[in-house]
């Protein structure tokens, strides 16, 4: 048991961790180059035009993938977290402070693209549905996250209070989630029904496949390389960072 | 439960002797709650339809506002770290500390709640409702709440942080807490809201002050 367990940890260590990082990152980064640049000619080129909503549909292809990471990184930070707090790992925390910027861009991305698809599709910027304003509140909690761990300057601190706040945050979302779709249905705010998707062909459904791969490579790869930089910097002190600078390796 | 009878009278005793704090959340939230009025226009119809949710967003703020004080005084002459020394489990103490701070900043919103309501014009039912949505939500504002003032303690800005961390919190008991005085004024009945209300509440008695310790933990060693 104990060597296995020695093997999950061996690289929860920065200094061991910093060099698999960077062999990992050109390999995700070139991926997430592949895949998104396959997924782009495809969504413009191949993907047949729809027959209800022309053209203007093909702003799917990075709306939906982007919608996924946004809710599916804020679950990555509260693993890394739970996994920081229950095994007093350094690395963990670095992960999800790592993970929070990506996560709030591709949230705000999802937002961004949703209200140009929804300005010529249902002729409004904004309703006030139910995906839409929980998509908006998943912003304030990864602006939260990111806001207290800049704000405290003692990192050991950061890192606890923020996976903190990241559990908190992850109880809270289903919460969120119902009580604004509840919400919702009682003001019947919203004529337009997000449920009633039109099928779609099988070139759409793997374009948007290869589109969310790709998110999930620059996902990575945005994250690995920060972390690296994370690492760097709380490390500067120690042996293994000061001989990577001195190396010109770091 | 010594231990928490204890901190919940010593808690109201300090509360009683600066009575000008008492009064800064209540006279914010009343504030508030006339400001918009003035925003808006006074025409009773329009008032009568945003009287829930302005009510409510007031309470919002003014409960966020009083978090502030719960944990800083005690843990600037460090009675705080005493308390997490203690063999009692903090997690008793810290819902002490939060029942004492709900009954002088959240009790009063309750009582003051539906005297604002009457300046919005609404019926004597609805303001029954709006007091029994006070009554249910408001222990739940504090319970969150407590854990945004624990997570910010003793930070620079950390007034404007505890709004960041909890506002997005608060949302649920927002949509029942004003759900259920707009439901009641539709003609639907406002059980459900005030059963969700009250369910919220539970599960943030359950485990906000485990969080909160948890939290302070974090921030006082």
């Amino acid at each position: 048991m104990s060597s296995r367990l020695i093997n999950w940890f061996k690289f929860s260590s920065p200094a061991t961790f910093y060099p698999l990082a960077g062999r990992l990152l050109p390999w995700f980064a070139v991926t997430a180059v592949v895949l998104i640049g396959i997924g782009l000619y495809m969504s413009f080129f191949v993907a047949p035009t729809d027959y209800k909503q022309g053209e203007g549909y093909r702003i799917i292809f990075i709306h939906v993938p982007a919608a996924w990471m946004s809710m599916f990184i804020y679950l990555v930070m509260a693993f890394w977290s739970a996994l920081g707090l229950i095994f007093n790992t350094r690395l963990s925390a670095m992960m999800a402070q790592a993970l929070a910027p990506t996560g709030a861009l591709f949230t705000f991305i999802a937002l961004w693209t949703g209200a140009f698809w929804g300005k010529p599709m249902w002729g409004t910027w904004w309703v006030w549905d139910a995906r839409l304003t929980s998509e908006l509140i998943l912003l304030f909690l990864y602006m939260g996250y990111i806001a207290l761990t800049s704000a405290i300057e003692d990192t050991r601190r950061a890192d606890r209070a923020g996976a903190l706040l990241v559990l908190v945050g992850v109880v809270n979302i289903p919460i969120i989630y119902y009580s604004v779709e509840w919400w919702n249905t009682l003001h019947q705010g919203s004529t337009i029904n997000f449920r009633k998707e039109s099928s779609m062909t099988t070139t759409m459904l793997y374009t948007m496949l290869i589109m969310a791969l790709g998110c999930w490579a620059y996902t990575i790869a945005a994250a690995l390389s920060r972390v690296r930089s994370i690492m760097l910097e709380r490390e500067r002190n120690s042996t293994w960072a000061q001989q990577l600078v001195a190396e010109g390796k770091a | 439960m010594g231990v928490f009878a204890w901190i919940v009278k010593r808690d109201l005793m300090l509360a009683l002797r600066h009575r000008a704090d008492l009064f800064t959340a209540l006279f914010f939230f009343i504030i508030v709650v006339s400001l918009f009025p003035l925003g808006i226009g006074p025409e009773a119809d329009t008032l009568r339809l945003i009287a829930p949710g302005v009510v409510w967003v007031a309470a919002l703020l003014a409960s966020m506002l009083a978090l502030e004080r719960l944990f800083a005084v005690d843990h600037a002459d460090g009675t705080l770290e005493q308390m997490l020394l203690a063999p009692q489990p903090v997690a008793l103490l810290v819902l002490g500390k939060i029942v004492a701070h709900w009954l002088v900043t959240g009790l009063p919103l309750v009582v003051v709640g539906p005297v604002l309501g009457l300046q919005y014009d609404l019926s004597a039912d609805a303001l029954g409702v709006l007091l029994i949505s006070l009554l249910l939500g408001t222990p739940a504002l504090s319970l969150i709440g407590a854990i945004g003032a624990a997570l910010t303690l003793g930070l620079r800005g950390g007034g404007v942080l505890v709004s960041l961390l909890v506002l997005p919190l608060y949302i649920p008991v927002l949509i029942f807490g004003a759900g259920a005085v707009e439901a009641h004024i539709a003609g639907l009945g406002s059980d459900s809201h005030l059963y969700l209300l009250g369910a919220i509440g539970m599960v943030a008695l359950l485990l906000a002050p485990l969080a909160t310790a948890a939290a302070l933990r974090v921030s006082v060693e």
